[in-house]
């Protein structure tokens, strides 16, 4: 169930728009910052708020890279696979990271900390390599900078 | 008046070097906001109109269509329908694309103003930031920019006690380039998937819930309030070419100085990677560069005094896209490079269209066989037939068709590197 403020706070988002379908996208983050992922009883419940179809709301939900429709980790790392941070080394950091983290790429840690995606140009590509670790940007990676990283969210509890 | 930099470089001339944001009073001392006061009191849409077809200022998004052309299309008048509607393309995924990022972070008020100068020439009421999930900073800092013009009348009702009023919100996306297609961006600003659109109509007439809408990029709207401030004369005097103004240009890959300038629009090639990006990195060599982003076909050596504005990069066999450059060099694979190119498309694709639903998937399978050992005779021909099936006018968006730009003059430019992965006919037939 979501709690009653992710319903308002869902409500009052739609109320920005003419139309409430205009607001799914926004809705389903507001689900996503509570509950990292969108289950299919959220998603109906959403579908619900914002009368729509639970199907045509799922349809828009799976259209994104960054609407999870399957539970995630602690920490989504998302990593740039694109051309720039491609040719600057990313297959290098990318190895780093399933090493570190024993996983491949769209897997999550067995404790839960991260998962692991890849993810097209996140729009630093002068800094590259780059990825995000929820929303966090960091860039201009090397292996050394990647255990820096990963060590600070390992310890950190989630915000 | 505006200080001397802003004056040569109107878009990035105030920006902070500590990388902080330019606050309402900040942008206001830099002259921000004048442009607004005048047009509201002295200009009505019409003179708006002229004034910026007359800079011959062309779009930064990526097609490079005339801004004013594209403005004077929108109905206009008591019978017009209404609302109409602006929208900011803030979504900026294009691979080797990092250009609106610098203004939506440094100077979001430029941004506003710019804006609002726009829906009050085509009369909008209503408006959209439309910004890709990915830039958190730029969100907070768009935010706080519209709350603070509220406060003061820029925006809302009766902008600065006129009878013109314009509210402006920020949508946040959910990441999906096709969501910067002009007409899969109203799809995703209706909370519908992204497909994009059957054209026409034209969204100039039929846009957002049916109703006229513009959509344009970030520095296309950057430009909108110094070209009102300082003139159309003055703004085609920064260019070095027969359109108007200055371009952000960028060069990424193995560069000593990789980054971002504002520098007059015909800037040539050579200028931008020798003495803006220093040059290759030591150990590495030129071999091309695509010019203005991953849709864009790959320029060589001969190119390199190519001015990059609009004529000039087409007439050389490209296009000047968002003018940001990524750069390959000769210790990077350049079939390693197309494949990756081609896998960002291939996984971005809507799948709406036969021809880029099937036919990227099946490039990149071509492309990883090569790279695998796996390369057959014919298969460059096969790449060839792709890059003509998802040819212009063959697809129903302008995503396959880019596609392909950098792979047909891949297959042109460096077909050695191609054929070095493909077994010699001689001893294919004698392994059969
Ligand atoms: C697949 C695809 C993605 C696009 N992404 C963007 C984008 O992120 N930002 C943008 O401004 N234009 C993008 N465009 C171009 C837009 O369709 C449109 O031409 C542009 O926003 C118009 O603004 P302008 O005239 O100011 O350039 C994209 C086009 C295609 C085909
Ligand atoms: S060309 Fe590709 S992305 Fe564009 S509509 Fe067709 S399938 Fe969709
Ligand atoms: S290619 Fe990685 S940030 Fe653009």
């Amino acid at each position: 169930m979501l709690t009653e403020q992710e319903r308002e706070r869902i409500r009052a988002e739609a109320t920005h728009y003419d139309y409430p379908q205009a607001a799914c996208v926004e809705a389903l983050k507001i689900v996503q910052e509570g509950h990292r992922w969108v289950s299919d009883e959220h998603l109906k419940e959403v579908a619900g708020l914002l009368d729509m179809s639970p199907e045509a709301l799922d349809s828009v939900a799976t259209f994104y890279n960054l609407i999870f429709r399957k539970p995630v980790g602690e920490n989504v790392i998302l990593l740039c696979d694109s051309v720039s941070c491609w040719i600057l080394g990313y297959e290098n950091i990318c190895a780093h990271l399933k090493t570190r983290l024993g996983v491949e790429l769209g897997e999550t840690t067995a404790d839960g900390k991260f998962t692991l995606l890849p993810m097209a140009c996140l729009g630093t590509c002068d800094r590259g390599p780059a990825m995000m670790v929820g929303s966090d940007l960091h860039r201009n990676l090397d292996n050394e900078k990647v255990d820096e990283i990963l060590g600070r969210y390992r310890q950190t509890p989630e915000a | 008046m505006a200080n001397g930099s802003s004056m040569d470089k109107p878009l990035t001339g105030d920006l902070r070097s500590d990388g902080a944001v330019l606050d309402l009073a900040a942008y206001e001392k830099a002259g921000g906001y004048e442009a607004l006061r005048r047009v509201i009191k002295e200009m009505t849409p019409a003179d708006v109109l002229k004034e910026i077809t007359d800079s011959r200022l062309r779009g930064r998004g990526g097609a490079g269509f005339p801004t004013g052309q594209k403005w004077s299309f929108v109905p206009m008048g008591e019978n017009a329908p209404t609302p109409k509607y602006l929208v900011a393309n803030a979504d900026e995924m294009e691979p080797g694309t990092f250009k609106d990022r610098m203004l939506l972070e440094g100077n979001p008020h430029l941004l506003i103003e710019g804006m609002i100068l726009a829906a009050y020439t085509i009369q909008a009421t209503d408006g959209y930031i439309f910004l890709r999930w990915a830039y958190k900073l730029a969100a907070e800092r768009i935010v706080r920019a519209l709350a603070e013009a509220r406060d003061k009348g820029y925006l809302g009702k009766n902008i600065l006690g006129s009878d013109y009023s314009f509210e402006l919100d920020l949508h946040t996306s959910a990441g999906r380039y096709m969501c910067g297609e002009e007409t899969g961006l109203l799809n995703a600003l209706e909370g519908k998937r992204a497909n994009p659109r059957a054209k026409p109509p034209f969204p100039q007439v039929s846009g957002l819930w049916g109703k006229p809408t513009i959509v344009q990029n970030v520095e296309t709207l950057c430009n909108i309030a110094p070209i009102l401030r300082n003139g159309a004369q003055w703004y085609l005097g920064l260019s070095r070419s027969e359109d108007g103004g200055t371009k952000l240009y960028g060069v990424s890959g193995k560069v000593k100085r990789p980054g971002a300038w504002e520098l007059p629009l015909g800037t040539t090639i050579r200028e931008i990677l020798e003495r803006r990006a220093r040059g290759m990195q030591d150990g590495h060599q030129f071999r091309g560069v695509l010019p203005g982003g991953a849709s864009t076909d790959f320029l060589v050596e001969e190119h390199l005094d190519t001015k990059m504005d609009y004529g000039s990069v087409q007439a050389a066999g490209s296009r000047l896209g968002t003018g940001l450059m990524v750069v390959l060099d000769d210790k990077t694979s350049v079939v390693g490079m197309v494949l990756n190119l081609e896998r960002f498309f291939a996984q971005e694709s809507c799948g709406w269209c036969t021809p880029c639903r099937d036919g990227l998937p099946w490039t990149a399978r071509i492309l990883q066989g090569l790279l695998e050992g796996r390369g057959r005779p014919g298969d460059l021909e096969r790449l060839e037939m792709q890059t003509r099936m998802m040819g212009p006018g063959n697809t129903f968006c302008a995503l396959a068709p880019g596609a392909m730009e950098p792979l047909q003059s891949a297959l042109k430019y460096f077909r050695e590197d191609f054929e070095k992965l493909i077994p010699s006919v001689l001893s294919h037939e004698i392994s059969c």
